[in-house]
C-alpha cells in the first residue's frame, strides 16, 4: 500500500513505498509545482551569487569533503571527545542506537522533570524518528504538549503535515493555505499576508517559550574539540528554545560531528550560502552545556542525544559518503525530479536526491524501493552539493544493490539478461533488429506508433514513439551508401 | 579513428550516424566502422544490472581496443560518458579490466569534443537557416564538461541564430529507463523544456545527444509542435538532404 502524503507524523519510521503513485498525482498539481519552481529559482540564483562571490568556493568544497572523510574514519574517537567535553561542563550525553531509545530517554526525562510543555526548534533528526508523535503516543499519561517554534514547522505541525523540504518545511503550502491553518489556531480569520501571520505566530509562541519545561533543538554541527553544539537558524527561536526552559535537549545525528573549531568555519561558510544564498544565517548559536554558576541564564540541565539510527552501519562502506551531508537542501533545489513532484511524493523525512539516497540506507531497500529510481541521473545534485557527495553515483550503487538482492524483480532481470545475450552477439543483434522492424508494422498508424505493450505503455501514452528506420546505419554502411554530391563514397 | 554508433542511433536514427561520417570525411578524417559493435551497456548499467552491463561492456572493449584506433568518436554525449567515465566504476572490482577500460576511455571522444579539441575545426563551413537553441545532455555537460565546444561550432554556422533559453541546464527528463519507469514525471520535465523552447522563439532544437532529442521530439510532436529537431552532425552535414 502506498503511504499517503500529508499523513500526520509520517516520517522515516513509517512506510515510504509508492513514490510513483504520489509523483503521478503531484505532477498534475500546478500550484505545488509553481511554488517549488519559484522557490528553486530564487534560491539557486541567490546561491550562485553567494558562491561566486566566494573566490575559494571550489577549494572549500574539497576541504569540506576531506574533513568529512577524515572524521568518518575515526568517528568513534571524535564522538568520545565530544561527549567528554560536554560532560566536563556538566552536560549529560546519551548515545541512542535508534529512534526508540531516543524517544525513551526523552520521555523518561520529561517524566522525571514533571514536564507539561516542550518547545522545539527545527530538527530533521527528530522528524526522522517522529519524536513528537511517539512521545505523545508512548507517554500519554504525561499529557505532553509539544510545540514546534520555527514558523514553517509550526504551521506544518498545526496542519498535521510533515515538512516537504529540508530547509523550507512548508514549501508546498500557499500563503492562503498557511493563513487558513493559522486562522483556525487563532479562532478568527487572519489575512493571508506574511506580516500579520508572523505577528500572530510571535504572540502565540511567546507564551509557549516562556512556560516551556523542556526545550528540544537539533544540531547542525557538533564540535568535538570543544563539545559545542552549533545551530544555524534565521528566526531566533532556537535561542529561546535552548535557553529559557530549565532543561535543554539537543538531538544530533552522529555524523554531524566535526573535529575542530577551524573545521566548523569551513562548513558554516558553505551551509548558508548553499541553503539560501545568505552569507551567514541570521543566528548561529553555540551551546556547550548547562548554565555555569556565574552565568545569568541558560538551562539547569543540558542533554545531548547522539542519534545513530542506522548511520554507523554506513561507515567504511560504499555508501559512507551519504553521511557527509550537511542538510543544506541545495540538491533538492536543483533536482528536476524534486522540482516536478515536491517533497511529499518521497514519503520520507528526507526528500530529493539526498532523501532518495539515505532513505533506503536507513530504512532498507524493500520499503524505499522506488526512491533510487526517482532520478534521471542528471548529476545536478552532485554538482550543487557543497560537500561534493556523488549522489548520482550512490543512486547507481543502490540500484545495483536492488538488482543483486532481487528487489528489482524477475521481469527486469529477464529483460536485461536478454539484453546482454543479444548485445554480446552482433549477429543476433542484427537478426533481432530485423525482426523488430517486422513486428513494429502492426503497431504503427500513419507511420507513428500509438501504443506499446507492457512496461513501455506509460512512455507511449505521453509521447510519440520513434520507430525503427527502414535501414539501420550498419546496413547503410555496408551498402556503401554514405556519400554526398562532391563527397567521397565509402 | 573508429566510429561508435550507439545502438539506438543505428536502429532508429541512422541519419545521425550518416551525418557524422560525412562531416568527419569532409574534414579529411579516415573513418573506420568496426562492424562487431552493438551497445555500450548503458541501459543495464543505469538500472543497476551491473553484471549484464559488464557482459556488454567487455564486448565493447574487445571491439574497440585495437591499437590502430587512436580515437573512438561517438555522436552521443551520454554513450561517450558511459565508456569514459562509468566503465571504471563498472569494473571497479576487477583491476585488470578497469585498467583496460581506463585506457580505452581516454581515447573515447564525443563528436563535438573531437571536432573542436582534437582536429581543431575552426570554420564549420556549413549553413542553416533558422533560430535554434542548443540542449546539452546532462552527461555531456557535467561529466564530460563539453559545453562550450558545440555552441562555438554552432555560432560559426552561417544563417543560424543561436538563442539563449531559460533553465537550459535542466535535464530533459529522458534518463534512459527513468522515462520508462516514471513516464509522468519524465513528461513533466520534458514539458518544462518545451515551454522554455517556446518562450525562446526558436524553431530548431539542436543537441549532441540523440537520446534527449528522441525523447523531446516525441513529446514535441505529441503536443503539436513542429519544431525541427536535429543532431549537431545533421546541422553540419555537407550532404544534408541526401541519403
Ligand atoms: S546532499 Fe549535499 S546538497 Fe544535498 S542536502 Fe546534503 S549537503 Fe546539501
Amino acid at each position: 500500500m502506498a503511504a499517503k502524503a500529508g499523513r500526520p507524523g509520517e516520517g522515516l519510521e513509517s512506510r515510504v513505498e509508492g513514490f510513483n503513485e504520489r509523483a503521478r498525482v503531484a505532477v498534475k498539481d500546478e500550484r505545488l509545482r509553481s511554488a517549488v519552481a519559484v522557490h528553486s529559482k530564487n534560491t539557486i540564483r541567490n546561491r550562485n551569487a553567494a558562491l561566486s562571490a566566494l573566490p575559494d568556493a571550489p577549494e572549500l568544497r574539497e576541504r569540506a569533503y576531506r574533513i568529512k572523510q577524515e572524521t568518518m574514519a575515526n568517528l568513534d574517537r571524535h564522538l568520545e571527545r565530544m561527549a567528554s567535553a560536554v560532560e566536563k561542563r556538566g552536560g549529560k550525553v546519551f548515545f541512542a542506537n535508534d529512534g526508540e531509545e531516543a524517544v525513551r530517554y526523552i520521555g523518561e526525562l520529561a517524566r522525571r522533570r514533571g514536564a507539561k510543555l516542550i518547545t522545539k526548534s527545527k530538527s530533521m533528526a527528530t522528524e526522522e524518528i517522529e519524536l513528537n508523535r511517539r512521545l505523545q503516543e508512548e507517554y500519554p499519561e504525561l499529557g505532553l504538549e509539544i510545540v514546534e517554534t520555527d514558523l514553517g514547522e509550526w504551521i506544518a505541525q498545526l496542519a498535521g503535515e510533515p515538512p516537504s523540504h529540508i530547509v523550507a518545511p512548508i514549501l508546498h503550502m500557499s500563503r492562503h493555505r498557511a493563513a487558513e491553518v493559522l486562522s483556525e489556531e487563532a479562532g478568527h480569520p487572519l489575512p493571508p499576508n506574511v506580516e500579520d501571520l508572523v505577528y500572530f505566530a510571535r504572540e502565540r509562541l511567546r507564551q509557549k517559550f516562556l512556560s516551556a519545561d523542556i526545550g528540544i533543538t537539533g544540531a547542525n554541527f557538533g564540535v568535538a574539540e570543544t563539545g559545542t553544539v552549533v545551530t544555524a537558524t534565521n528566526e531566533g527561536n532556537e535561542g529561546l528554545v535552548a535557553s529559557v526552559p530549565s532543561v535543554h535537549v539537543a538531538v544530533m545525528g552522529i555524523e554531524k560531528v566535526v573535529p575542530r573549531l577551524e573545521d566548523l568555519a569551513v562548513f558554516l561558510r558553505l551551509l548558508a550560502r548553499s541553503a539560501t544564498g545568505q552569507k551567514m544565517t541570521v543566528y548561529t548559536d553555540f551551546v556547550s552545556g548547562p548554565k555555569g554558576e556565574d552565568e545569568p541564564d541558560g538551562p539547569e540541565e543540558f542533554h545531548l542525544v547522539l542519534l545513530d539510527n542506522g548511520r554507523s552501519s554506513l561507515l567504511g562502506g560504499e555508501f559512507e559518503e551519504a553521511l557527509y551531508c550537511i542538510r543544506c537542501g541545495a540538491c533538492l533545489n536543483v533536482c528536476p525530479v524534486y522540482r516536478q513532484t515536491g517533497g511529499h511524493a518521497y514519503g520520507s523525512t528526507y526528500s530529493g536526491p539526498i532523501g532518495a539516497v539515505i532513505t533506503p540506507l536507513l530504512k532498507g531497500d524493500e520499503e524505499a524501493k522506488d526512491l533510487p529510481h526517482a532520478s534521471s541521473l542528471c548529476g545536478a545534485c552532485w554538482e550543487a552539493c557543497p560537500v561534493g557527495i556523488p549522489l548520482h553515483e550512490l543512486l547507481l550503487r543502490l540500484r545495483r544493490r536492488q538488482a543483486e538482492t532481487g528487489i528489482s524483480g524477475r521481469a527486469q532481470r529477464l529483460a536485461f539478461d536478454a539484453f546482454e545475450f543479444g548485445m554480446r552477439r552482433p549477429g543476433l543483434y542484427g537478426i533481432g533488429a530485423k525482426a523488430a522492424r517486422g513486428v513494429q508494422g502492426p503497431l504503427l498508424r500513419d507511420g507513428v506508433a500509438r501504443s506499446l505493450p507492457g512496461p513501455l505503455k506509460g512512455w507511449a501514452e505521453s509521447r510519440e514513439i520513434p520507430h525503427l528506420a527502414e535501414k539501420s546505419f550498419r546496413e547503410l554502411w555496408r551498402e556503401g551508401r554514405i556519400w554526398w554530391r562532391g563527397g567521397k563514397n565509402s | 579513428m573508429a566510429l561508435f554508433v550507439p545502438c539506438f542511433v543505428d536502429l532508429i536514427r541512422p541519419e545521425v550516424g550518416v551525418a557524422t561520417v560525412r562531416v568527419l570525411r569532409s574534414l579529411g578524417v579516415e573513418v573506420v566502422y568496426p562492424e562487431g559493435q552493438t551497445c555500450c551497456g548503458q541501459p543495464a548499467f543505469n538500472s543497476g544490472f551491473f553484471d549484464e552491463a559488464r557482459g556488454v561492456a567487455r564486448r565493447f572493449l574487445d571491439v574497440f581496443e585495437r591499437e590502430d584506433f587512436d580515437y573512438v568518436v561517438c555522436p552521443s554525449g551520454s554513450c561517450s560518458t558511459m565508456v569514459s567515465r562509468y566503465y571504471p566504476l563498472l569494473f571497479e572490482e576487477t583491476p585488470e579490466e578497469r585498467g583496460r577500460a581506463e585506457a580505452l576511455g581516454g581515447r573515447v571522444r564525443e563528436f563535438s569534443d573531437f571536432l573542436a579539441n582534437v582536429i581543431g575545426m575552426e570554420d564549420p563551413g556549413a549553413s542553416y537557416s533558422g533560430r535554434a537553441v542548443f540542449h546539452a545532455g546532462c552527461h555531456q555537460r557535467r561529466e564530460l564538461g563539453v559545453l562550450e565546444e558545440p555552441r562555438r561550432i554552432l555560432r560559426g554556422v552561417s544563417g543560424l541564430e543561436l538563442l539563449d533559453w531559460e533553465d537550459e541546464e535542466l535535464c530533459c527528463g529522458f534518463g534512459g529507463t527513468f522515462s520508462v519507469k516514471m513516464p509522468e514525471v519524465s513528461a513533466a520535465m520534458a514539458d518544462q523544456k518545451i515551454r522554455a523552447l517556446e518562450k525562446s522563439g526558436a524553431d530548431t532544437l539542436i543537441s549532441c545527444d540523440p537520446s534527449c532529442l528522441l525523447h523531446l521530439e516525441g513529446r514535441l510532436r505529441r503536443t503539436g509542435h513542429d519544431t525541427r529537431v536535429l543532431h549537431l552532425a545533421q546541422v553540419l552535414d555537407p550532404g544534408r538532404g541526401e541519403v
